[in-house]
């Protein structure tokens, strides 16, 4: 049932359950639901500071309002920044992989994927980390120029979610160890993959904003 | 009961305290007639609604209170009334927006013909700038204010030198001349607010924002700050004389120009101007000279 | 695919000692409660300090005490205090948690340990908050909307470490509330026991879902900027800070803009209102019906309402900014979004109007609140229109105008829902019932005493009176009747101050001597008032989980002739 019917019904009409299913039977579990709903949360946090980026790179010089953007000057794009997203590329890979495991029951393969992908996206963190390093030593510092500050701003908020999968994905490897519900570890590794995929694609964006400004 | 007698006594009352109340909006002074109007319109389509629903809530609350053996009545909707509700508030919303929008489009049109004055702000007074026989303002930033250059006008632009510096908190206007207030503050928002003008514009660090008007009326107005700007926010005043013409150029002849600023500073302070103007472009870290 | 994570196979967390089950407690209904007490107790400071702030406004300098610099500081954190940690956390935290699951026939929420922590978290904020006040230069003075360059620039008091506990406090409620709003959106969408489908919900539960999503779209805002003001602050950054010359000294930002933050600010600010609105919406909605024993009119309509109020209200923020310096253009679609907005919250009016009509009004004391809603509900959404409507904003911008206005809708109006809900839950939740009387006098000075406030801000705000001044000084425009309404007003605010000791007496009283209540005392059908124990306890449901029939407003249906038919009773 669509959701528009579904909000059309006329609820007082007809009691009874006749037609109706148990909820248990097809609906998607809490955690799921709940890790969907973050998602839209996570996109309107990048997306309300990629707004900002752009209003305060200049945006409004052409609104007439006489601020004017030279102020702004943009980060280079170090080798290090292509390899990282390569690792990233890599971890959502190897998680896609586990996901299609243990959509399969291949719970060894599913193993070995999930920390693959996790110890990949671990690279990424200490690869962003050293990027930052890198860029200090430069002297670009956070408030030497506005491009600065978007820069480190965006990577924390994209690492500091990342960091958050990564606990999760530890947690996950712990429950197949434990030996806990098949189900549970199932899911748990599908919902990683589908996060890790999330947040490789708000990394993409970003690099795009940070490269095409 | 008693609650269905309070709300329809509160109904009367609000209209009642609204016919005598010695409150309502200043004498215009200004050409924003039609700002006044568009209040006028919202005020009668948004009072009859409050008096209609109030007085029908009251009504309801007295007709169907509960007494014994009275039933309510099942309907759980009726579309049509509901279609018929909208279509009559939508009619009441244009019936506000068309006078609303028209006032804004003027409000946002600047007459070709207004001569420009500036504002600008600072914790907690005002100071004023007129552009001088050439009718413009001079480039100006806080990246030029010293001590003897508050207003920050750049030393280096020559459309700057006839501009006409009034740091007493009072400016004068001549009536009947459209104006565009160029406003600018120093530190932290500010608003150039005069309620007989009725408009109103925030000034805003780093940007230059504008508004314009018409002075109809010949007087002296207070000038406050409506944007809370810190613990003197509420001592932020200046005046607004409006007078005739030949009054108006009579008071601008008496004030000094920029360049006199130039031509009476000590060679050092004159040198700090000019340094600013050197120093701070294209680089994002200086400091005060 | 099957589960049985949420439902009746999943153990709940029964805790053993006196500590586990109130202190560290994941049962929804003792959360609520602590989110409910602490965002009254937080509250109750924030009244303290607007009492404060009309003293010296009706009668300026008799509390010598109060400077320039503390009366910001009150408007501050007052404003603050009751929009987000006292209104947010209560309608949300407070009713969200507490009728949520009992009113979609769930266990608990489906994630009580992240609901504890949300719980723990919002008290850790509300603490920071707290230590604003003591931190050297006291709390910031910024006006709750904590404009930059002045709430980190010298002149604003609390600059340098007011802002600070306020942004982090801030920043933590956050974090808080995502907690919170998560479970709250998904045990909507996927705790509902059998037969509850979207339709049959009560509107309480589509108000305060609706303004979970909201909440969660909407704070992500306010949370980027205040790190972003933090960052300034602290880090020398510039994203808001242009060049100033300030105290004689010229700052290192450069460029920064401070109308971005306006921008953030009130892509939050907007929703927010109607974060508090919506549930309230939805409450007063199930308050109406309950007590006029007749089902909610339109009631499809009313949940379209919400859903497009909800909408909307992501499309509107930068009418609080027409006179702020941004691009004047906005002004015509900021116009005309605002005034759209008013058409599904007129309807809401009309609907509930109309469930009065021809209906059983009871003017027990949780109607006579909600029904006070209805009247202070129009006058504030009107008055809203004026605001709304551009360039009638222009010269009542920043007047008591807004005051009263903003007052009228978002402080008195979900105010009293939230007296009448709580007189109207409070003998499900504690099993007892509070004293009539004492209601009812409350109530009345409530109402009339909040009126008697508001009223006439507005007609001082369209004389042209500014707000969030100190003094106002000798200013020719304003006429010595002017301190006359201010003396009024404040001894109106005094006694509203003080008749709310009614209200705590008669809480804290009938929670121990009360008489003893009926589990379903007004004849409710929807699905919280037939628990099978009164108050419920862990788990609510006993045994097995309820299963619905029909929506949440049978009354008074025709055949057979029935005054209420309970969601969970089986058609014959």
């Amino acid at each position: 049932m669509s959701i528009f019917s579904r909000l059309a019904e006329k609820s007082w009409e007809n009691p009874g359950n006749r037609g109706l299913v148990d909820p248990q039977d097809y609906r998607p579990d809490a955690v799921t639901v709940g890790v969907y709903v973050y998602f839209g949360v996570a996109t309107i946090v990048f997306t309300l500071m990629a707004a900002a980026y752009l209003v305060r790179q200049g945006m409004d010089t052409l609104m007439d309002h006489g601020i004017d953007g030279s102020d702004w000057v943009a980060m280079p794009e170090p080798a290090l920044l292509w390899i990282n997203t390569g690792v990233l590329v890599a971890s959502s890979l190897a998680f896609e992989l586990a996901r299609l495991s243990a959509r399969d029951g291949a719970d060894e393969r599913m193993a070995t994927m999930t920390k693959l992908g996790g110890l990949l996206g671990l690279a990424f963190l200490v690869g962003q980390l050293i990027l930052w390093r890198q860029f200090q030593a430069q002297g670009f510092f956070l408030a030497a120029n506005p491009a600065n500050a978007f820069f480190y701003l965006l990577t924390a908020a994209h690492g500091l979610h990342l960091a958050g999968g990564l606990f999760a994905c530890g947690r996950t490897v712990g429950l197949m160890s434990g030996g806990a519900e098949e189900r549970r570890v199932r899911r748990n590794v599908r919902l990683c993959a589908i996060y890790w995929h999330f947040f490789l694609g708000v990394w993409a964006l970003l690099v795009a904003l940070l490269v095409t400004t | 009961m008693p609650l269905a007698i309070a709300i329809a006594a509160l109904v009367v009352g609000s209209v009642l305290f609204h016919l005598v109340s010695p409150w309502w909006q200043t004498p215009i002074a200004s050409n924003w007639t039609s700002i006044d109007s568009a209040l006028d319109v919202t005020l009668w389509i948004c009072g009859l609604a409050f008096v209609v629903l109030n007085l029908f809530l009251a009504n309801a609350v007295w007709r169907y209170r509960h007494r014994p053996g009275h039933k309510a009545h099942y309907e759980p909707e009726n579309a049509t009334l509901e279609k018929r509700l909208t279509f009559w508030t939508g009619i009441g919303i244009i019936g506000m927006l068309a006078p609303g929008l028209t006032a804004w489009d003027k409000y946002v049109t600047v007459p070709e013909d207004a001569a420009m004055v500036e504002a600008v702000g600072q914790q907690w007074q005002w100071s004023f700038r007129y552009p001088g026989p050439d009718g413009v303002l001079g480039a100006a930033g806080v990246m030029h204010i010293t001590p003897e250059n508050t207003l920050g006008l750049d030393p280096t632009d020559p459309f700057g030198r006839d501009d006409i510096l009034v740091e007493a908190g009072e400016m004068h206007l001549p009536v009947g001349k459209p104006v565009k207030m160029v406003l600018r503050s120093k530190d932290v928002l500010h608003d150039f607010y005069v309620p007989e003008f009725r408009a109103k514009m925030d000034l805003v660090p780093g940007i230059v924002t504008y508004f314009w008007m018409t002075p109809t009326v010949a007087g002296n107005f207070e000038i406050l700050c409506a944007e809370l700007c810190g613990v003197g926010h509420h001592e932020m005043r200046g005046a607004v004389v409006v007078e005739d013409q030949e009054a108006f150029d009579e008071w601008q002849a008496g004030q000094i120009t920029f360049g006199e600023v130039l031509a009476q500073a000590s060679p050092a302070s004159r040198y700090a101007m000019f340094a600013t103007a050197d120093v701070c472009i294209g680089t994002n870290n200086w400091s005060n000279p | 695919m099957a589960t049985t994570l949420a439902d009746d196979l999943k153990p709940l967390h029964h805790p053993k000692t006196w500590i586990g089950k109130y202190v560290w407690s994941q049962d929804h209904k003792v959360i609520a409660v602590q989110y409910g007490v602490t965002a009254i107790a937080i509250g109750l400071v924030a009244l303290v300090l607007s009492v404060l702030m009309r003293l010296q406004l009706g009668f300026p300098g008799s509390v010598p005490w109060i400077q320039p610099e503390n009366y910001l500081q009150y408007v501050s954190m007052h404003g603050m205090i009751m929009v987000v940690y006292l209104l947010t956390a209560l309608l949300l935290g407070g009713f969200g948690n507490y009728l949520i699951p009992l009113m979609v026939g769930a266990r608990d929420m489906v994630f009580p340990y992240v609901n504890m922590l949300s719980y723990w978290v919002y008290l850790l904020s509300v603490i920071v908050l707290v230590i604003g006040f003591f931190v050297p230069g006291g709390p910031t003075g910024a006006g709750w909307t904590l404009y930059p360059p002045q709430a980190i620039t010298e002149g604003t008091p609390g600059y340098s470490w007011g802002i600070v506990t306020m942004l982090v406090s801030l920043a933590i409620f956050i974090i808080a509330f995502t907690m919170g709003g998560l479970n709250y959106v998904t045990t909507v969408l996927q705790a509902r026991c059998k037969g509850m489908t979207l339709m049959r919900m009560p509107l309480s539960v589509w108000g305060i879902f609706t303004a979970s999503i909201m909440g969660l779209l909407a704070f992500p805002a306010l949370f980027v900027a205040a790190i972003m003001m933090l960052l300034d602050h602290l880090a020398g950054t510039s994203f808001f800070m242009p060049t100033l010359f300030s105290f004689g000294q010229t700052t290192d930002t450069v460029g920064g803009n401070p109308i971005l933050f306006q921008h953030l600010f009130w892509f939050f600010g907007h929703p927010e209102v109607y974060i508090v609105a919506l549930p309230a919406f939805g409450i007063v909605s199930d308050l109406i019906s309950v007590h006029a024993r007749r089902n909610i009119f339109g009631y499809r309509m009313m949940v379209w309402a919400i859903v497009i109020i909800g909408g909307l209200s992501f499309l509107v923020w930068a009418h609080h900014m027409y006179v702020s310096g941004m691009n004047p253009y906005f002004g015509f679609f900021f116009a005309i979004s605002t005034l759209v907005i008013a058409i599904p919250t007129a309807i809401k009016v009309y609907n509930w109007l109309l469930t009065l009509w021809r209906g059983d009004i009871h003017l027990r004391v949780p109607m006579l609140f909600a029904i006070a809603f209805i009247f202070t509900f129009i006058h504030g959404g009107l008055t809203g229109l004026f605001l709304g409507n551009v360039s009638v904003d222009v010269p009542l911008s920043d007047t008591y105008f807004v005051v009263g206005h903003f007052h009228m809708v978002m402080g008195v109006s979900p105010v009293l829902v939230i007296f009448g809900a709580i007189y109207h839950w409070y003998p499900k939740m504690t099993g007892r019932m509070w004293n009539k009387t004492l209601g009812q006098m409350h109530f009345w000075l409530t109402f009339l005493g909040t009126y008697a406030i508001y009223m006439p801000m507005h007609y001082i705000g369209i004389l042209g009176v500014p707000r969030r001044y100190f003094a106002l000084g000798e200013t020719a425009f304003i006429p010595d009747s002017v301190a006359l309404a201010n003396a009024g007003i404040t001894i109106a605010a005094i006694v509203v101050f003080l008749a709310q000791g009614l209200f705590f007496f008669n809480m804290i009283w009938s929670l121990f001597r009360g008489p003893k209540a009926d589990p379903n005392p007004w004849g409710a059908a929807s699905l919280e008032w037939q628990t099978p124990d009164t108050p419920p306890v862990h788990g609510n449901w006993g045994p097995k989980l309820p299963t619905v029939y029909r929506w949440a407003y049978d009354y008074s249906v025709p055949r057979p002739e029935r005054d209420f038919i309970p969601q969970n009773e089986p058609p014959a």
